[in-house]
């Protein structure tokens, strides 16, 4: 991937009357990079994705794409595409007609047209598809046929929105892989918006987390996951025990906390993030992973507390226990890889759970 | 007879209507199919089935004039009131986006008074001393009053043409209101500018308004008679008319019944081309 900028948004603030819809977005999309928009419901992802598209104008600040600035510049002279969450499929035109559709102003001739549609559509497994006609393709079909429509294009970005969350569980797993594969295969820009965390993880390259129209964080999947800026951005992305704590200290060796359901600790300097104030340190934060349940007295962790099965989800490969440490605050959630010789531990048992110094994440 | 319990459930539910509807429509129909294979014979009606009037409706000159004088007169008027009812629906569907239900609303203003009424009404206004010519001779435009706007072809066609607006807006208003939004995003998506847009994905999938618009409006209009009875003078009167009379003052139904039939199956024969060609330009649409 080349660290040449695509598209950059330069605070960005889109109101619709009274309603703002976005705060002043600044993001920097790099060429080839797989990028998602990812939010709650009605945090602005489409909106942002409708004025990268030119379907929207911003109200203030500049979107620039590929070193021009896109002010005044329609859709039909942007060099995006996009893939609509309903697809847009032209119900009367064949699935070749549809994917030849913005070929025609392109001087081509009619050969060269055809050997284009027909690569687009095999590149999405649609070869020998283009006679049918709109109606005759399943949700899936449709969405690829969407999708070869925009590639065809060779556009410098592919613009999507929620292209999956029509498609039932099984098929949207497939065409999560697929679609990145082809991305890295072409080595296209896709811009993607989604609500689906795991979507936007298993997909991207990285990701922008939005909240009310506002860009909470951006970074790479495994970034947003080991370091949530925020309590809100934490919870957002997988599971997150929350436990509340207290800064002791701040030198050379890290930062001391006292954690109650934990016991006391140093957290390196390295997990400390710029420009945190250990005064600040209000809570801490800790995946269901990072905790482990010592099964057998022989087993040892960094760091062990004590505390008692409350809840137990059984999962096939996984079991995830609810487990009140210490008897202080919430209970927090374990997951367990299952193994042969061991069965799931019933309510009520006295556990040792172990836990490290740098799985804790920091919060203000 | 092997008909599911649905299926006859149905068919007791709507055969009240459909009976009424049959001897409503069906009845008159074949009185006249029947009666124009029939000869008038003074007070009475030879019954020997004859072809005779279908000869004399295929070759008198006066009665090919006035059949082709009312498809001219409704093809333009078809025209005229679709051309104009396009961009008004266009306008209300796209443009508008409050208070819809209140311009649709106001489009059938026109059908609280009576159809001859607003024949009269135009009367009125295209008249010798009628509202037009009084107003362009009182702002000095003309001198004399204008002779040409009433009681001639044109008359029929500006009346026909008001008189069924409406009924062309609605169905090509129903039409564009279904076209997807976001597929005329996906054009201009794909390069194209409006104008192109327009022809390329917004007129195809409007076409079933149009054809339905075009329908409703040339059909009726080949048989109106009213307006070329009362705006018409002698050079606007159609084929209606002339059917009128050989019922009437001539006392000739055989004739008039098959110059019914014939103007019937020339107007069937257009609109089944033009259901077809429609359907052709407007693609795979389900
Ligand atoms: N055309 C519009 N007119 C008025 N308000 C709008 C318009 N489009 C969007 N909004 C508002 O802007 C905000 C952001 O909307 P947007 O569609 O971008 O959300 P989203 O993140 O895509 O949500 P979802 O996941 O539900 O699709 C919402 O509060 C919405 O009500
Ligand atoms: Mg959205």
């Amino acid at each position: 991937m080349q660290d040449k900028p695509i598209i950059e948004l330069r605070d960005v603030i889109k109101r619709f009357g009274s309603v703002q819809a976005l705060n002043g977005i600044n993001a920097t999309i790099r060429e080839g990079e797989f990028f998602s928009l990812l939010g709650p419901s009605g945090c602005g992802k489409t909106t942002l994705l409708r004025m990268i598209a030119g379907f929207e104008d911003p109200t203030d600040g500049a979107i620039v794409i590929d070193g021009k600035s896109m002010q005044g510049i329609p859709a039909n002279r942007r060099p995006t595409n996009m893939v609509f969450q309903s697809y847009a499929i032209f119900p009367h035109l064949s699935v070749a007609e549809n994917v030849a559709y913005g070929l025609k102003k392109k001087k081509l001739s009619k050969a060269e047209i055809a050997a284009e549609v027909d690569k687009a559509l095999s590149m999405v497994d649609l070869a020998g598809y283009g006679r049918r006609a709109a109606h005759e393709l399943s949700g899936g079909q449709r969405q690829r046929v969407a999708l070869a429509r925009a590639l065809v294009m060779r556009p410098k970005v592919v613009l999507l929105d929620e292209p999956l969350s029509a498609l039932d569980k099984k098929l949207r797993e497939q065409m999560q892989v697929e679609l990145r594969q082809l991305q890295q295969s072409i080595g296209i820009t896709f811009i993607l918006v989604t609500h689906d965390q795991e979507e936007a993880l298993i997909m991207s390259d990285r990701i922008a987390v939005m909240f009310e129209g506002n860009i909470a964080q951006i970074d790479t999947p495994e970034g947003l996951y080991r370091r949530p800026v925020s309590k809100r951005v934490a919870s957002f992305i997988g599971v997150m025990n929350f436990l509340d704590a207290t800064a002791t200290g701040q030198d050379g060796t890290g930062l001391s906390l006292d954690i109650p359901a934990l016991g006391k600790v140093t957290v390196p300097p390295s997990h400390v993030p710029e420009g945190m104030a250990a005064a600040s340190v209000q809570s801490i934060g800790v995946r269901p992973e990072m905790l482990t349940i010592l099964f057998d007295g022989k087993d040892k962790a960094e760091s062990e507390t004590t505390g008692k099965v409350t809840g137990t989800s059984y999962y096939g490969d996984m079991t995830y226990y609810t487990v009140a440490l210490n008897g202080v605050g919430a209970p927090v959630t374990v997951s367990m890889r299952n193994t042969a010789g061991r069965s799931v531990l019933p309510v009520g048992s006295p556990v040792r759970v172990g836990w490290g110094a740098e799985s804790i994440v920091l919060f203000e | 007879m092997i008909l599911g319990r649905e299926a006859r459930q149905g068919l007791t539910l709507i055969s009240p209507t459909m009976i009424y509807a049959l001897l409503l429509l069906a009845a008159p129909l074949l009185t006249v199919v029947t009666f124009s294979f029939w000869t008038q014979d003074y007070l009475t009606i030879d019954t020997t089935l004859t072809l005779n009037n279908y000869r004399e409706a295929w070759t008198q000159p006066i009665y090919r004039i006035l059949i082709l004088r009312s498809l001219m007169v409704s093809l333009v008027v078809t025209l005229v009131t679709v051309l104009l009812a396009f961009p008004i629906a266009y306008y209300l569907s796209f443009h508008v986006t409050r208070r819809k239900a209140l311009w649709l609303f106001m489009i059938t203003i026109p059908f609280w008074t009576s159809y001859l009424l607003r024949v009269f009404l135009w009367k009125v206004i295209l008249g010798y001393n009628g509202v037009l010519n009084s107003a362009l001779t009182g702002l000095g435009i003309i001198d004399e009053p204008l002779t040409f706007l009433l009681y001639n072809i044109n008359a029929v066609i500006i009346t026909l043409a008001h008189a069924w607006a409406p009924f062309a807006i609605l169905p090509i208003f129903v039409a564009l209101e279904k076209i997807d939004r976001s597929l005329l995003e996906a054009a201009e998506d794909l390069g194209d500018g409006p104008v192109r847009r327009f022809f390329r994905v917004t007129l195809p999938l409007a076409m079933p308004g149009v054809i339905a618009s075009i329908l409703i409006v040339l059909i009726p209009t080949v048989g109106d008679f009213i307006t070329p009875r009362l705006v018409g003078g002698t050079d606007g009167l159609m084929i209606a008319n002339m059917i009128q009379i050989q019922f009437g003052k001539a006392n000739n139904a055989p004739l008039g019944a098959a110059l019914a039939v014939s103007s019937m199956v020339i107007v069937a024969s257009i609109s089944l081309v033009i259901y077809l060609a429609g359907k052709r330009f407007g693609g795979k649409t389900q």
